[in-house]
C-alpha cells in the first residue's frame, strides 16, 4: 500500500474521532452544566465566523458587496436566496473589478 | 391505512424534505468537489486516491489541506495532524448533534455522525431550536445527497480537472464563505449572538495572521465559545429557556 493510501486512512480515523469525539465525552455526563450547554448553543455562530473572517479580510470590493449583499438578503430571504444573491453579485461585480 | 403505513409515509416525506435543505449545499459544494478533484490529482494523488480520500474523509477544507501539504511533501504524520485540526470544530457539532439524535438506534448515530458537516450540523440545530424533533429519515435525506454529490463531483474532477475554464471569473473560489456567512446570520436570534461572532471573528482574524491556517479556525471557535461559557447564565439565555 502507498503512503497517499495510508495518509487517506488515518486522516478518515483522525476525522471521524472528531465527528463521534464530542458526543462521547457528553454523554457521559447526566445533567450538562448551564455553562456547558451556553458553550455549546454558541458553536455554530463561533465557528462559522472563523471560516468567514479571514476571507473578508483578505478580499475586494466584489468579495464584500456579494457578503453585504448576503447578510442584508438574509434578514427576509431563507438560505438559497442569499446564497443566489451573494454569488450573483460576486459574480457580476468581478466583470468589474476583478 | 395501517399505521405502519403511515409511519412509512411520514419518514419518505421527511426525507424529501430533507432533501430539499440538502440542494443549497449540494450546489455550493459542487465546484469544491471538482477543484479538489483537479487539485488532487496536480499534486499528485491518482483518481482512485482522490475519490477514496472524499469517501472516507467527507471534510472540504480538510482535503485541500491534505493534497496541498502532500504536494509540498510535507511528513505523512503532520498531514494527519493537519486534517485532524481543520476538523476539529466536529467535536463540538459532535457534542451538539447528539443532544438531538439520542433518541436514535446507535447504528443510526454512527452512520449521522460520518455525514455530518457544518451544514447539516447548522441545519439540523435550527430545526431542533425551532422545537422539531431531528429524525433520522429527515436527517439522511439531508446530508445523503451531499455525501452522493460530493464524491462522485470529486472524481469527476479528478478525471477532466484540467478542463475547467477561468474560476475566478465565476467566483468559485469565493462561494464557501458566502454560504457560511449565511448560516451565521441563520443563528442571528441566538442570546449573545453578536459578542460570540465579534470575539471569534478578532480571534480567527489574529491567529491567523500569527499562528496560520488551518489553527485560526480552532482558535477563533474556542474565543467565541469560551466567552459564552465566561459570562454569567442569564446572559445566555440558557436557563430561561423552556
Amino acid at each position: 500500500m502507498s503512503t497517499t493510501f495510508w495518509i487517506i486512512i488515518a486522516g478518515a480515523i483522525a476525522t471521524y474521532l472528531t465527528r463521534v469525539g464530542g458526543h462521547l465525552v457528553i454523554s457521559r455526563f447526566d445533567n450538562v452544566h448551564p455553562r456547558v450547554e451556553a458553550g455549546l448553543n454558541a458553536v455554530p455562530a463561533a465557528v462559522l465566523t472563523t471560516l468567514v473572517a479571514p476571507a473578508v479580510l483578505g478580499a475586494g470590493p466584489a468579495e464584500w458587496a456579494a457578503l453585504i449583499v448576503t447578510a442584508i438578503v438574509s434578514l427576509r430571504g431563507g438560505l438559497m436566496a442569499m446564497f443566489l444573491a451573494g454569488a450573483a453579485v460576486l459574480i457580476l461585480a468581478r466583470q468589474f473589478v476583478g | 391505512m395501517s399505521a405502519e403505513a403511515i409511519c412509512e409515509g411520514r419518514a419518505r416525506s421527511d426525507f424529501w424534505d430533507g432533501v430539499r435543505l440538502s440542494m443549497p449545499v449540494v450546489v455550493a459544494s459542487a465546484p469544491f468537489a471538482v477543484l479538489f478533484g483537479a487539485l488532487a490529482v496536480d499534486n499528485g494523488f491518482s483518481v482512485l486516491e482522490a475519490f477514496l480520500m472524499s469517501a472516507l474523509i467527507f471534510g472540504g477544507a480538510s482535503q485541500m489541506v491534505g493534497i496541498e501539504l502532500f504536494g509540498q511533501h510535507v511528513a505523512p504524520w503532520l498531514i494527519v495532524l493537519s486534517i485532524f485540526a481543520v476538523n476539529f470544530r466536529h467535536v463540538l457539532y459532535s457534542a451538539g448533534l447528539g443532544r438531538r439524535i439520542a433518541h436514535w438506534p446507535v447504528v443510526q448515530q454512527a452512520l449521522g455522525f460520518f455525514i455530518m458537516t457544518d451544514p447539516q450540523y447548522a441545519v439540523s440545530e435550527a430545526k431542533a431550536v425551532s422545537g422539531e424533533t431531528v429524525g433520522f429519515a429527515w436527517y439522511l435525506g439531508l446530508g445523503l445527497p451531499v455525501y452522493v454529490f460530493w464524491v462522485i463531483e470529486s472524481a469527476l474532477g479528478a478525471v477532466f480537472g484540467k478542463l475547467i475554464p477561468d474560476t475566478h471569473a465565476l467566483g468559485i473560489d469565493f462561494l464557501l464563505p458566502i454560504y457560511f456567512l449565511g448560516l451565521v446570520m441563520g443563528f442571528r436570534k441566538r442570546p449573545l449572538w453578536l459578542p460570540i461572532v465579534a470575539a471569534s471573528a478578532v480571534a480567527s482574524i489574529v491567529a491567523y495572521k500569527t499562528v496560520g491556517s488551518p489553527w485560526h479556525v480552532s482558535i477563533g471557535a474556542v474565543a467565541g465559545v469560551l466567552l459564552a461559557v465566561i459570562l454569567p447564565p442569564h446572559h445566555s439565555g440558557v436557563g430561561e429557556r423552556p
